[in-house]
């Protein structure tokens, strides 16, 4: 595997080696010092033309710990503001020889198009509303760890599933490991004919019960155009999940930053029933995985039970 | 079109324009002359001198005499010229995507004899002064005979009229916003109503703005599966509904460009039906391709606006053309440079080129499966004047020598010897097509030889 664009191009079989990966990972993190030599000498580059705290941060975070020499780029700032063209800002960039290229822009297909001109590895961090893979990985390895395995279970997605990039990644990646999606919000956050991602559509909250797991999405007001619901007070009504319409084996989560009151009510933030914690602490293990499976990892094929990377004394 | 006042029609000068050049002598020798003018449809002789066609005879039957060229043409297909009413030829103001010269050199070899340029320029062509310069290029630059429209609105900003009579009189064949819709209905109503004394049909570009909002592609099932913005059909289909009943309340004529959606081709055979003076349009793209094709998300291919939609929207347009719904063919080539298209798809200018593929890519997507018969093609690729009071060319004694001979055995990778074109976002770039236009005479003058095609003939 060379490049993590879309949940799409991944195989279940890639998904487990990335995910086999991540027990080692969190290893590393329970250290005191909290550094592999895994990437030493390996430049990785992030380049964010939209605003991020825990992706970028993550990003980051987890090649410093791996001893990659990091450059971070935001759009704000440099030379995008002056007009560069994403072309020839990567030109810019791929002078310093970099491994990976970890972009998010508010563009579909941005990563795919950086993949066609450069040799570095690329790593869709968010692209427009079309994918955001890490977070998906994240979200499946945080529901294993509580759960074990996704087979079967039954995964509501609930909220602007239209705008949204980690539901087009998560419908797909919750399906890919053998889960029941079904996504839930007002029509007009729905987008149409979605089901023929593999999920199931309803339009309201009614029948929720079923769910194992309740699946958050934040209300991008950065993203609408016009008004796809009428308040953000009826839509709290019929579609946040509060005390009420937990119910008590249910898990929540969120891929953040979440908008307390509108589609979570802020007691059920951080209740024992939410992985939303959980979520944040596996984005930085599961980051770390992806930089070892692309840059080092090479053939996922297994031949031994053992976990694969060879991490090392600290660095 | 409708009657006009006999004294405005005199002063209005020649819709279409050409640069000076040598007439045509030749003789075409048993080409397989396909005319759905005449009615012609077998292997004839055409001889053409002093640029027009002086005798048309059976194959074999004509003796080159002194005649200055013959072309060996046994097996080839000879085809009154295309004419292509939708063309953006980017000057004033674009040149380095495309100008006079070589938008009208890629008109030649895709078979045309004539265009019409869009006014949505740089500034647009609102003012008589800017079609009488664009007139005087076109008479040094032209490859091909060249029509002009002017804007519709002032500056394309849909409030107030362009000078329509004078710009009539300067020579603009017709009044557009393309590019933009009209959205003021009454802005549109008005223009129907003082048409009545000057003429120049409408074209109209149709879109709802609000419906399209940031829309970049069909919406549907594609742009769900991609998390692209999408541009619902019904932004065409409402807005040309609305424009149909505005051209048959004030009795006016228009031309709805580019058709994209089912329910838009069942507006318009409505339209027409009820008696509204209307023409349509549909582009190469459209009937080829389907929203499935912008899965790459390769803007340089594969958006454009309207956008590509779904196979059962391919399958109304063919329908439409079949019926006579759809009258003409029209390619609306928009060249863009490359650093506009290099880009992410969202970000990426809208248009594709079309001109040096438009017969090849319909002849192999839509003839050779038979989907259409070829003489339908070929009667849609040259209508495309009517709704501007331009006839079809015919193949015909005495008529002046528009046509184009074609191979339809040969086959050919688009863009592999580059582009006539100044631009290379060809929607077909890369695909393999069957049929390729050999030579293309226009207005009496050589406009197109494909270069190893007149190798072979020297």
């Amino acid at each position: 595997m060379k490049d993590l664009i879309s949940i799409s191009d991944l195989s279940r079989d890639e998904v487990e080696a990335i995910l086999e990966r991540d027990d080692s990972f969190v290893e590393v993190s329970e250290r005191e010092i909290k550094k592999v030599p895994a990437l030493r000498g390996k430049t990785v580059v992030t380049l964010f033309y939209e605003s991020s705290t825990r992706t970028s941060s993550s990003f980051e975070l987890a090649a410093k710990r791996l001893s990659a020499d990091v450059v971070s780029v935001k759009a704000s700032g440099s030379a995008v503001d002056k007009g560069e063209s994403l072309k020839d800002t990567v030109e810019t960039l791929s002078a310093y020889g970099p491994a990976a290229i970890v972009l998010r822009h508010p563009s579909a297909g941005a990563a795919r198009l950086l993949s066609q001109w450069v040799d570095a590895s690329v790593i869709n961090a968010g692209d427009g509303m079309s994918q955001h893979p890490s977070q998906a990985l994240l979200d499946v390895y945080t529901l294993r760890s509580r759960v074990g395995s996704l087979e079967g279970l039954k995964i509501w997605i609930v909220g602007d599933v239209l705008h949204s990039r980690v539901a087009r990644s998560n419908i797909q990646a919750f399906g890919l490991m053998g889960a029941e999606v079904t996504v839930a919000g007002p029509p007009t956050l729905i987008p149409l004919d979605v089901e023929e991602l593999g999920c199931r559509v309803e339009y309201s909250l009614d029948g929720m019960e079923e769910a194992d797991v309740v699946y958050l999405l934040r209300m991008q007001n950065e993203r609408m155009e016009g008004n796809f619901v009428p308040s953000l007070r009826e839509y709290a009504r019929l579609f946040q999940l509060n005390e009420q319409r937990l119910g008590p084996r249910q898990l929540v989560m969120h891929p953040g930053p979440v908008n307390r009151g509108v589609e979570i009510a802020p007691s059920v933030i951080d209740c024992e029933q939410s992985l939303i914690a959980d979520q944040v602490a596996a984005g930085l293990v599961v980051r770390m995985a992806i930089f070892y499976e692309l840059l080092v990892g090479g053939d996922t094929v297994r031949t031994g039970p053992e976990p694969v990377p060879t991490i090392g004394e600290p660095a | 079109m409708r009657a006009q006042p006999e004294e405005v029609r005199d002063s209005i000068p020649d819709p279409l324009v050409q640069r000076a050049g040598d007439p045509a002598d030749l003789l075409v020798r048993a080409a397989h002359l396909l005319d759905p003018v005449t009615g012609t449809d077998g292997a004839h002789d055409v001889e053409v001198r002093g640029g027009v066609i002086e005798k048309i005879g059976e194959a074999g039957s004509l003796d080159p005499g002194d005649t200055a060229e013959v072309i060996e043409a046994d097996g080839l297909h000879l085809f009154p010229a295309f004419f292509d009413p939708h063309v953006h030829l980017r000057t004033p103001g674009q040149e380095y995507k495309e100008d006079i010269e070589s938008g009208s050199r890629a008109a030649a070899a895709g078979g045309y004899g004539g265009i019409l340029a869009m006014a949505n320029t740089a500034p647009p062509v609102s003012d008589p002064a800017d079609i009488e310069a664009l007139r005087h290029s076109a008479g040094l630059e032209a490859v091909v005979p060249v029509g002009f429209l002017a804007t519709l609105t002032r500056g394309m900003e849909g409030r107030e009229l362009v000078d329509m009579s004078e710009l009539r009189q300067a020579g603009a064949v017709g009044f557009t916003d393309d590019g933009l819709p009209v959205a003021d209905a009454s802005v549109l109503a008005k223009g129907l109503r003082y048409q009545r004394m000057c003429g120049g049909t409408i074209a109209l570009h149709e879109e709802d703005p609000a419906l399209s909002g940031a829309g970049v592609m069909n919406e549907g099932a594609v742009s769900t599966r991609l998390g692209v913005r999408g541009i619902p059909s019904v932004s065409e289909s409402t807005m040309i509904a609305r424009d149909t009943a505005l051209a048959g309340y004030e009795g006016g004529a228009i031309q709805v460009q580019h058709l994209s959606a089912a329910e838009s081709v069942e507006v318009i055979r409505r339209a027409k039906a009820d008696g509204v003076d209307v023409h349509a349009e549909v582009t190469p793209h459209h009937l080829c391709l389907t929203d499935e094709a912008v899965t790459d998300l390769d803007p340089s291919r594969h958006k454009m606006n309207p956008p590509l939609r779904t196979e059962s929207d391919r399958q109304a347009l063919i329908e439409g053309l079949l019926d006579g719904t759809i009258d003409c063919i029209a390619t609306d080539h928009a060249p863009h440079a490359l650093q506009e298209k290099e880009v992410p798809f969202e970000e990426a200018a809208m248009g594709v080129t079309g001109l040096e593929t438009a017969f090849s890519s319909l002849y192999t997507h839509l003839v050779v499966p038979g989907a259409v018969p070829l003489e339908l093609l070929v009667g849609k690729l040259g209508s495309g004047g009517a709704a501007f009071g331009i006839e079809p060319f015919a193949i015909a004694t005495g008529a002046t020598a528009n046509f184009c001979l074609a191979d339809l055995s040969a086959t050919w990778r688009v863009g592999e010897e580059g582009f006539e074109s100044r631009s290379s976002n060809s929607w077909c770039a890369g695909d393999e097509l069957t049929g390729r236009v050999l030579t293309t005479v226009a207005n009496g003058q050589v406009a197109w030889r494909l270069r190893s095609f007149s190798l072979e003939v020297a």
